[in-house]
This record gives C-alpha cells, structure tokens and sequence, in this order.
C-alpha cells in the first residue's frame, strides 16, 4: 500500500510565493489577535486558586454561586468540568489575604451548605509571584529551544536552511499560539509543554526534509534549485504524511480518552503538528530558498558523521 | 551480498531487552494496602513491639500478611483495604500517642526482583493523589532579625569596651546598622572593638558626622540564608514526620523554596495547619521544694505547674520563664571532651543577659527546657476547621553547673540522637525566618485512579491504532515496525522504573502516547528508504543495506533535535512537565533503539540471508 505514487517530483516550489504570502497572512492574523485578545492565561501563570469538586448525581452551578458569593467570592468563576457531576471553581489572586488558605475556607462554605457530601478533587493554588516566574521560565524555555536548533542546523546544515528551520518553527508556534487566543483556550503549563513538544515535532519534520535536500544537490548536479528542493519534497512526501498521520491518529486519541485535564495539551498539538506538516513542506524550504541558497552552499560534503549510533539514556 | 546479523546485535538486543523487561515486571504486582508505624521524637519500635502489634492483630480478627521491622519502622501488610483501616484503629488504640502511623501502599514486588534492585515506576502526585507545597522561606526575615541581634550585641560590646556612643540603631531596608558616636577617636575605637569580635563585618564611615555604618559580608549573608533555609527543613521535616503519610518528600528547591510532597493526604486543610504550626521553647526552673506526689494528686503548690516529657515523667515546674526560645540564635550537637553526646547552644545578647540574670543565683538546681506547639487536634470547630490544642512537652532537664550567658552547653544526653533531636527541637522553637505556602497542587484520590487509568486507555488504544495502521501500510514489515514499538514501550517502562529520579505523571504518560506514535518514524523513514532503492532497482540485498544505512544519518539528525527540546523542557519545566520531558528524553532513545537496530535484527534475520526478489512490503 502506498499514499503518493509519484514518477515526476511535484512542483513544490511553484506555490512558493502563496505559501509564504499565506504563511504570513496566517502569521499576521495571529499576532492580531493575541494583540487583541490576548491569551487566556491558565493558573499556572497568572497566579490563583483553582478547585475542583464532585457532586454525586450533578451539581447545581448556580447554587455553587450563590454559596461563594455569601462568603465572599463573588468574582468566583464557576463552570462544570469534563462533565456535570464535577465543578471547576476559578478564583483570582487577590491581595492582602494569606491566598494559601481560601480553598480550605471554601471546600468548608460548599461542604457546611450542601446536602450531600461532596468530593475534593483537585486544588491548585500559585501564588502571584511563582505565576510571574512560570511565564518568565515558559518563555526562556521557548527561546532556549529555538536558539538550540538554530545552533545544531548551523552546525550540520547551513545558516540558510537554519533560518529557515527556525522561522517555520516559529511559524508554527505564534500560528498555534493565535488558534488558543482566538478560542480563547486556556494555557497552562501543559499546552506549553505541548508547545515545546510541538517544537521537538516539527524541528523533525523539518530536518528529514533538509537531509534530504542536501543529499539531491548532491546527486542532481545539472538541476536548479529549484528543481533540486522539489526532488527532494517529494521524495519525503510519503514518510512526512504518514509519520504525520500515525501521531495525529494517537493525539486522537488522547484527546477523546485522556481525559479533561489532558484536553488542551492534545489541542495545542493535534492543531501545532498540521500546521507543522505544512511548514515542513512549504515553508521551511521555501525560505531557505528565497535567501538564495545555492547547490555550492552545500559542498563541500561534511563527512558522514554517525552520530547518536548504540546512544543511551542520558538521564 | 547478504544482510546477516553479526552475534553482538543478538546479544545486545536480547540483553538490553531482558533487562529492561525485568525492571519493567515489577510494575505488572499489584500493591498491598499497608501501615507504617513510626515512634514519634525520636522514639523507638522494637521487635518486642512488633510482636505485640502482630497479637493485638490476632485478638481483633484481623489478618496480616505480613508485619515487619526494617530501618526503625514497622510495615504491616494487609490483603484488603478494609483490613488495612480495621487494622489502623486497632495499632492506635493498642500503641497510643506516641506512635504515628501512616496508610500506604506498598509494592509486592518479588524477593528476586528485589534483588536485582527492581521496583515499580514511580506516580507522580497527579496519579496517586496527595498535596505538593512549595513554600518560600522570608529571607528578609531571616536578615532583619541578624541585624537586629547585631544592635543588641553592639551595645554589650561598646559597654564592655568602654566606648561612649550616642546610639546604636538598625537600619533594616538598608541592612545596615547605624553607630553614632561622639568624636573621630570614638569612631575608630568602636571599629576596632567591634571588628576584633567578628571578622565578617563591614565597616563604612556614615554621610552623618561621627557615624559608623557595619554590615553584613556577602559570606555572613549567604550563611544566614543557608542556615535558615536549613532550618525550616529540618523543621518542615520533622513536622511532616508526624502527619502520618508514607514516603513523605521534603526537599529544597533553589536558594529560598521547599519543596513538600505528601502522597495519599486528604485533608490538605490539615496539613497545612501543621507545617505552618507554630512552636516556641521555654526554659523554666524545676520545683524541688514542693512535693511532687502531692502535686500529682492534684495539690500544687503556689507558682508552679506540673508538666510530663514524652514518657510521662512528671516534673514540678516553676510558672516564671527564665528565658524563651526567640534569644536561641543556634544550637548543634556535637561530643564533649569524655566524647559523650551534648548540645552546645547560642542567644542573642538580650538572651545572654537574662540567663545570666536568672541562673546568678540558681547555680545547682535544675532548668528543664520547655517545648510548646499548637497543633491541630482531633477535634473540630463548627466551621470545620481542626481546633488549635497547646501541647506542652519537657523535653529536657539539666543542672546548672555554673552561671551561664550567651553561650552554654547541655552534656550528659544518653545517645547522639537524643543529642540531635534536642538540637532540632531547640532550632525549631526559634524559627528565625518563617515560611509561607505560594504553591499547592492537590489532587484528590479518585481522581488520581482516575487520571492513571485514563492514562492507560490512552497508550492502549494509541497503541493498537497505529498497529493496525503499521501492518496494514507495510504488511510484515509492518510487523517488525510492530515489534519494535512494543519492545519500545518495554524499554520506556523499564527505563522509567530504573532511573530514580524518573515519576510517572499525567503529561508524562502523553508524552509515551506521544512516543507510540513519533516511533514509527524511523521505521517509516527506513521502509520509504528500502522501497526507494528497489525503485530504482537495486537488489533486495542492497535495498536493506543501503535504507538502513542512509536513513540512519536522517534520524540521528532529527532525533538529536527533538531530545535537545527535551532536554530544555527538563532544565527549565517544574514538576509536570519535567515528568513529559523525561519520558519524551526516554521514548527518543529508546526508540532509535528498537526502530533501527532492533528491526535490523528482524529484517536480517527473515530477508537478509535469502537471495528473494522482492519484499513483503
């Protein structure tokens, strides 16, 4: 069995232009609206308390309000979660008060008010401070990342393709980044984590492709660069789509069965690794072209390398 | 050409799996519902307990599997979760207040296995259910008090020199404390008096005339910082002990945090109402005079109260405090000159001057040390919150030897630990910096069971998805691909269990799913490699040689990447998410691994040694 078929290369390099121009249309109409919207921070980075509560046989949400609005939580934001049996409570930091203890007080309020007895599921309190730091450290992390690969591509590939690597990487992140503002998703510490292993994903995707670009200069000698990039596209065609297509198969997966918690992490990537997959195909190599690289770039060959060969656990 | 396996690829392959599927077995036991049984301050279970404890289960009906004795405490192991509370009740009744004991759930993993050193993964909080704190120690506290001392301690000092000073005053926000004196003599002899005491002192001339400003070194700051760091842990430590939880973690984190894990603790309220709880010391003389018999059938005598040590020694103390725990600046044990255990202590100035008040004229009589908590009892107020009950505990009782002041020594302790536990004690009653709580994860335990099993659900069907998706794209070779991503999931497990540093979480386990469906990668990438060099019409032998070959290059290079991201998130990610970068650091090696030199093995083993013409795939 087989997806693509394919005796002539595509024209990849044919829909450059409109990819790039959708790339950054896309890229554009995101930063718009993280500018607008902004994010929908989770807890994790803006600081508060979360709990979660069970009520055997459904809970009445209004009920819950009204509770927290007598003891003194009246910005609470009360939702169910995952499904009507269990309650998500949302509160906001606030200043002035020892935060740590305001789930303890309203685990009480909901307890002392309800007829049945309910169940603590989850409490989650960050103080302001650790929230600011999360941001700071999810940030550097990012860049971390980012500025790693672009490092290790120099290193084995060229600054060009590296650039490219890079930007498509970005690509996908700020466009990823614009779907959960647009939604207004919420972000935590998971849906960065999913970012970052967006990042790990699409780097990948992308090098496979770069490998193989190097190895048709080498072998095309007579082709354009063009001709050269579309080669090797298509060459990879068939591993990128179906790599592609067994993880969004698992992330299907997860996404229905993992769970409430586990949701938004599953989103970022699910939507992150198609977006992924484009910018691999069209972006990346795009860009590398349009800074002008040329089959010399490419030579002379670096000398095989076997790198990474019997490799153990570092950890 | 053949493509035949040379015996160090059986052997490696075979090793690494068996061995990862022997560390990987212990996760397949499951655990028993057990209590641990520990004595409280420093106390004792003996094997004369252990076999009291193993009647009193007898007498109620209650069957263990098995009751043990091993590093100082006991575990008793029950077939039923319901034998296991029975069974707690009946060990608290039976022990009484000084023991603690603890629900847990142990491991039944194998005597064999034990001893090759396996053991089952590790959950993280988010699938066994507990409470994780992460509490900042207030430095600035720590600071200010040192500053504070430092006034006290200069005022003696200038006395003492005969240095006429004006005033000398602490300036916190600047920490800093300001000396004016009267003249450009005075100036220089307070420095000179003040810096022969103590080397780490920085002395600058103050804007204002006549002024001396003295600082803390660098290395006296770090030093108050660390100490206080260490203290609250020791502390934090101790008071976690006696919550009662199994496998407790309490763990430093940068220069000012702690870290506070308590697996399996439902009442998160509670918990924190005991690390934040509040002890101080007093030191009080001992009532010889008075008849303490009399005392004990409830006649006390006029200013003096009856107080117990943890044994229930009664002692007749005096109501008046000589000193109380806030002048303790340090206390360690250490040997005397008989190298018997004792425990030197250090007060502030103020401290060292009402003890020397006090003890003028008590030479020879006893000071019994004085430990006060507040902890939250059984018993609950209205509103649900536990009730605050004042324990008191004499944890100590010495003679004066001699007039003692700043600093003092208390000798004749039994053993080290004893000695050790009362330097603690003593630390703990003069917390110089106090803690606050700026993070709490709780996860309650239903929804731990159920994070693991959805978890599970997860990797499973992930699993058979892309399975069936692998054999029905690659037929047999499919099928190595499919070898390759079970041993894969063995390896994971296996690795998971043996590095021990390596918890299980929720993010991690969608890091595996995660894995399950990136691992094929390499095989994708080799399989599309083979049938590209049959296209162009190489032989079968040369095809396999040359796919794997080439390919390998491919996923060195997009492999090293993706762990590089790992590797990030470990550095920077906290709790959850270091656990996904730990199993996606793993999964990518792991399945290098199995996807390229496992399936070699295979692909050799079935294609490589026959001169066939075409592949199933």
């Amino acid at each position: 069995m087989r997806i693509f078929r394919f005796t002539e290369p595509l024209n990849f390099m044919r829909l450059k232009i409109p990819a790039l121009m959708l790339s950054m249309l896309l890229v554009i109409a995101s930063l718009v609206t993280i500018g607008v919207k902004g994010m929908n921070w989770g807890l994790d980075f803006t600081g508060g308390t979360v709990i979660e509560v069970g009520y055997n046989g459904g809970a009445d949400l209004s009920q819950v309000r009204q509770v927290l609005a007598d003891s003194g939580y009246p910005d609470a934001v009360v939702q169910y979660f995952g499904s009507s049996e269990d309650v998500a409570i949302r509160i906001s930091p606030r200043e002035g008060v020892e935060q740590s203890t305001i789930s303890n007080e309203i685990l009480r309020a909901l307890t002392v008010t309800s007829s049945e007895p309910i169940e603590m599921r989850r409490v989650e309190f960050v103080g302001p401070s650790v929230g600011d730091e999360l941001k700071e450290q999810g940030g550097l992390a990012m860049l971390a990342a980012l500025i790693g690969i672009l490092l290790y591509v120099t290193m084995r590939f060229e600054w060009r393709l590296s650039v490219g690597a890079v930007v498509s990487l970005a690509h996908d992140v700020i466009i990823t980044l614009g779907l959960f503002s647009l939604l207004q998703l919420e972000f935590d510490l998971t849906v960065l984590a999913a970012i970052l292993a967006l990042i790990g994903y699409s780097i990948n995707d992308t090098i496979v492709v770069f490998d193989r670009i190097r190895e048709s200069f080498r072998k095309l000698r007579d082709a354009t660069v063009n001709e050269t990039i579309n080669d090797a596209v298509t060459a990879t065609l068939n591993r990128t789509v179906i790599t592609s297509l067994t993880t969004i198969i698992v992330l299907i997966v997860l996404f229905t069965m993992g769970g409430a918690l586990i949701h938004n992490f599953a989103t970022a990537l699910l939507f992150g690794i198609a977006i992924g997959t484009y910018s691999s195909v069209f972006v990346a190599s795009a860009v590398a072209a349009q800074l002008g690289i040329s089959r010399d770039d490419m030579l002379p060959p670096p000398p095989p390398e076997k790198e990474g060969e019997g490799t153990e656990p570092l950890l | 050409m053949l493509n035949k396996n040379p015996l160090w690829r059986y052997l490696v392959v075979i090793g690494v799996l068996l061995a990862a599927f022997l560390y990987a077995l212990p996760n397949v036991y499951p655990e028993d519902p057990a209590l641990n049984i520990n004595a409280s301050r420093g106390g004792v279970v003996s094997e004369t307990t252990r076999t009291e404890l193993e009647q009193a289960f007898l007498a109620a009906n209650i069957t263990a599997k098995a009751v043990t004795l091993q590093e100082g405490q006991l575990l008793a192991r029950f077939g039923s979760a319901e034998d296991q509370l029975r069974a707690r009740e009946v060990a608290e009744r039976f022990l009484g207040g000084s023991y603690i004991t603890a629900l847990n759930m142990v491991p039944t993993t194998p005597a064999w296995l034990r001893a090759i050193g396996a053991s089952p993964m590790k959950l993280g909080l988010d699938l066994r259910g507990g409470v994780h704190f992460l509490m900042a120690v207030d430095m600035k506290a720590a600071v200010d008090k040192n500053i504070n001392d430092l006034v006290q301690a200069f005022r003696v000092d200038l006395r003492e020199e005969r240095v006429r000073y004006r005033a000398v005053q602490a300036d916190l926000d600047a920490g800093q404390v300001q000396i004016l004196l009267r003249n450009a003599e005075d100036v220089a002899a307070a420095r000179d008096a003040l810096g022969k005491n103590d080397r780490e002192l920085l002395f600058t001339e103050g804007a204002v005339e006549h002024s001396l400003l003295v600082s803390l070194s660098e290395n006296r700051i770090r030093e108050i910082r660390e100490y206080a760091l260490e203290q609250n842990i020791t502390i934090i430590r101790n008071r976690v002990n006696e919550i009662g939880v199994a496998e407790p973690l309490v763990q430093r984190q940068g220069a000012d945090r702690i870290i506070v894990q308590l697996p399996g603790v439902q009442d998160p309220a509670q918990a924190k109402e005991i690390l934040g709880a509040t002890a101080t010391l007093e030191f009080r003389l001992v009532d010889t005079d008075a008849d303490l018999g009399a005392a004990l059938d409830g006649r006390l005598p006029a200013g003096a109260s009856l107080y117990r040590d943890r044994n229930g020694q009664p002692y007749l103390l005096e109501n008046r405090t000589m000193l109380t725990g806030d002048h303790i600046t340090g206390a360690t044990s250490s040997y005397d000159e008989y190298s018997r255990p004792q425990v030197s202590i250090s007060l502030d100035a103020q401290g060292g001057n009402l003890l020397s008040n006090a003890t003028r004229s008590t030479i020879g009589r006893q000071m019994a040390t004085v430990f006060i908590e507040y902890k939250p009892g059984e018993e609950r107020a209205a509103d649900g919150t536990p009730v605050l009950v004042k324990y008191e505990e004499v944890i100590n009782a010495a003679t004066i030897q001699a007039r003692l002041g700043r600093s003092f020594r208390i000798t004749g302790i039994d053993n080290p630990a004893e000695a050790q536990n009362l330097a603690l004690l003593l630390r703990a009653g003069a917390l110089i910096a106090p803690t606050q709580i700026i993070e709490e994860r709780t996860i309650g335990p239903s929804l731990g069971k159920e994070n693991i099993d959805l978890g599970m659900k997860a990797i499973m069907w992930g699993m058979v998805f892309v399975l069936i998706f692998m054999v029905l794209y690659y037929k047999a070779f499919g099928l190595v691909a499919n070898c390759a991503l079970i041993a894969n999931l063995i390896l994971i497990t296996g690795f998971m269990s043996m590095i021990p540093g390596a918890t299980l979480t929720l993010p991690g386990m969608a890091g595996i799913v995660l894995t399950v469906g990136m691992a094929v990668d390499a095989n994708v990438l080799i399989f599309e490699r083979i049938r590209e060099e049959l296209a162009e019409g190489r032989s079968v032998q040369q095809a396999i040689h040359h796919g794997y070959d080439r390919a390998f290059a491919t996923i060195a290079d997009s492999n090293i990447t993706t762990l590089l991201v790992a590797l990030i998130l470990f550095g920077i990610g906290t709790g959850p998410v270091k656990g996904f970068a730990i199993t996606l650091a793993i999964g990518i090696l792991t399945s290098i691994f199995t996807s390229v030199v496992g399936t070699r093995l295979l692909v050799n083993l079935f294609w490589g040694g026959r001169r066939t013409q075409s592949l199933p795939m």
